[in-house]
């Protein structure tokens, strides 16, 4: 049970990666960018297929990063450069990548049993879990700094106002396609990173792996929204890593009640949506209420001005 | 120091919905020139302005800025030199941005952006200089997100950011239009004070013909994407708005009453 809840937190630190990448894309550039499914296996692919050429997994693992900001840099000159829809650009590169990843791979699942970057993270001497977890936060905390810093920069702050008000962008002399592009490839070299990890931490690379991964990444963020608030940039990002990890648990119990593992997709579909509908219903029936209260006081205040 | 040379502008050219928005224009400002653009719905105003601001290229014509020619310039490029104001007092400035940051992206107009920090001591200092300046306490507020500020506290950041780094040209398209009247006058005082401090060169779109008498040194009407007339020094000084609305009957052998002029 603690175990089973324990590797719930490790996973949903890993999948916080990709959080903060679909941040980036989602919310800062105001993006729905379904490059991801591709370009969290891409990451996968690039680390499995370097560490089986006998590469060393830390250099895998990093190599991974460009493949995905090559992805995401796709994405974003289809939508700048070639004017194509933003959902249309990312769903062309996504479905691209899965003939990609497959020949990057050379076979449809690879398995990963040992020297991969696990393995000293593994031996370090706080026991299993403990030397996971402190792992991954340290790692994650690492990834929040950079592209919480990288936002923080001149370029940084003109990508932001890009999903704002591209229009604002231009007039004060900032090249937009530039920051589309910039900001896209880095939202999918997390993505891509995030994949490489998790691939290592589950023991094998599967093409299919990055099926739905859009949904959980959105998930992370609107579950983190809701939950921890999201008013500046640190705090989105650190939401977004806490919507991976909530998330990650909500699935843990579901499958421990019973869920069938086959049924996972369906559930995280509707988690999002509830996550999605929930704070609406929630804010409209308080201003219904409200609205109820002062037609009630109105209508009181009438009724004693007319006793009076 | 701003050339426009038989510029024109179709739209939707070679379908049945072809319009010709801006008809062979000559225009030249000299330094320090303030023209206010009247003209009725569709006249051309605002084609005239992303034409000079380089939202898109003319499909004749061409345009010069201090004798470099930038007909072929995109927007961002142009915007090294040019300042501009929106109708929209949304489109002029980042609402999920604070203020600090959306002055810190306005003050590296022309500059590259690069990974130095947005925002820096010495950038913040100058901000808070530049906003205690503008009067309406922004100063106080520079962690607000502009968002939660109301349509004329905007306009004034977006009047701010559009002028800040003293552009060589302002363009203000109906930047008071979006405004309830005392904004709107407040907006208008302070672009007075602002082009008059920096003796900046600008054009002003506006709905108002007695705004655009009253403000500026030239007046422009324009008219099915030509310039109607033109009125400067003494005898705009002198015009009424009766006068202008003559002077269009005259020349166009229309009425227009003020009402059209306004109804934007």
């Amino acid at each position: 049970m603690i175990a089973a809840f324990l590797g719930a937190i490790e996973l949903g630190l890993l999948y916080g990666i990709l959080a903060m990448g679909v941040y980036l894309s989602f919310r800062v550039l105001d993006f729905p960018d379904l490059t991801v499914d591709g370009s969290f296996v891409t990451g996968a692919a690039v680390m499995s297929a370097l560490f089986l050429h006998g590469v060393s997994p830390w250099i895998a693992t990093l190599t991974a990063l460009l493949g995905g900001a090559v992805a995401g840099t796709l994405t974003g000159l289809l939508t700048t450069k070639g004017h194509i829809q933003g959902l249309l650009s990312g769903i062309l590169v996504q479905i691209g990548l899965y003939s990609i990843n497959l020949r990057i791979m050379g076979r449809s699942n690879i398995p990963l049993l040992a020297g991969t970057v696990m393995d000293p993270i593994a031996a370090l001497p706080f026991g299993l879990h403990v030397s996971t977890l402190l792992t991954f936060v340290a790692l994650v905390a690492f990834c929040g700094v950079i592209l919480w810093a990288f936002l923080g920069t001149a370029f940084g702050l003109a990508v932001r106002a890009t999903g704002d008000s591209p229009q604002m962008v231009r007039a004060l002399g900032g090249h937009t396609t530039a920051t589309v592009v910039v900001g896209l490839a880095i939202s999918n070299a997390f993505v891509a990173f995030s994949g490489a990890l998790v691939a290592q931490y589950q023991g094998f690379t599967d093409v299919t792996m990055g099926i739905g991964m859009i949904v959980v990444g959105l998930a992370a963020v609107i579950i983190g929204e809701v939950l921890f608030g999201a008013p500046n940039v640190w705090r989105g990002l650190a939401a977004a890593v806490g919507g991976a990890i909530v998330f990650r648990l909500v699935i843990a119990l579901a499958l421990r009640a019973g869920l069938a593992p086959t049924d996972l997709k369906l559930a995280t579909a509707v988690i999002v949506v509830v996550a999605l509908l929930l704070p609406r219903w929630l804010t409209q029936r308080r201003q219904r209420q409200n609205l109820q209260q002062a037609v009630d006081a109105a209508l009181q205040e009438k009724a004693d001005a007319q006793v009076g | 120091m701003l050339q426009l040379e038989n510029v024109s502008k179709l739209f939707f050219t070679g379908t049945v919905n072809q319009r010709v928005a801006v008809r062979k224009i000559n225009l030249t400002l000299e330094d320090g020139d303030f023209v206010t653009v009247i003209g009725s719905n569709g006249a051309g105003k605002s084609t005239l302005l992303n034409l000079i601001a380089g939202v898109y290229p003319p499909d004749r014509g061409r345009i010069v800025l201090d004798g470099k020619e930038i007909t072929s310039w995109e927007e961002a490029r142009r915007a090294a030199w040019i300042g501009r104001v929106f109708q929209d007092p949304a489109a002029g400035t980042a609402p999920r941005m604070t203020i600090a940051e959306n002055l810190a992206i306005a003050y590296r107009r022309g500059q590259r952006r690069g990974l130095q920090w947005g925002l820096n001591k010495a950038l913040r200092e100058q901000i808070e200089v530049a906003l205690a300046d503008l009067g309406l306490g922004l100063e106080h507020r520079l962690q607000t997100k502009v968002g939660l500020l109301s349509g004329g506290e905007r306009q004034a950041l977006t009047l701010l950011m559009a002028t800040c780094t003293q552009p060589r040209l302002l363009l203000l398209d109906e930047h008071t239009a979006a405004l309830d009247p005392s904004k709107a006058a407040l907006v208008t005082q302070l672009t007075e004070r602002l082009v008059a401090e920096q003796r900046l060169t600008t054009v002003m779109v506006t709905h108002n013909m007695e705004q655009a008498l009253r403000l500026g040194n030239r007046l422009i009407m324009l008219h099915s994407g030509r310039i109607l007339f033109e009125i400067q020094g003494s005898e705009k000084r002198r015009a009424t708005v009766r006068d202008l609305l003559e002077a269009f009957h005259q020349l166009q052998g229309e009425t227009m009453t003020e009402d059209e002029l306004l109804m934007n």
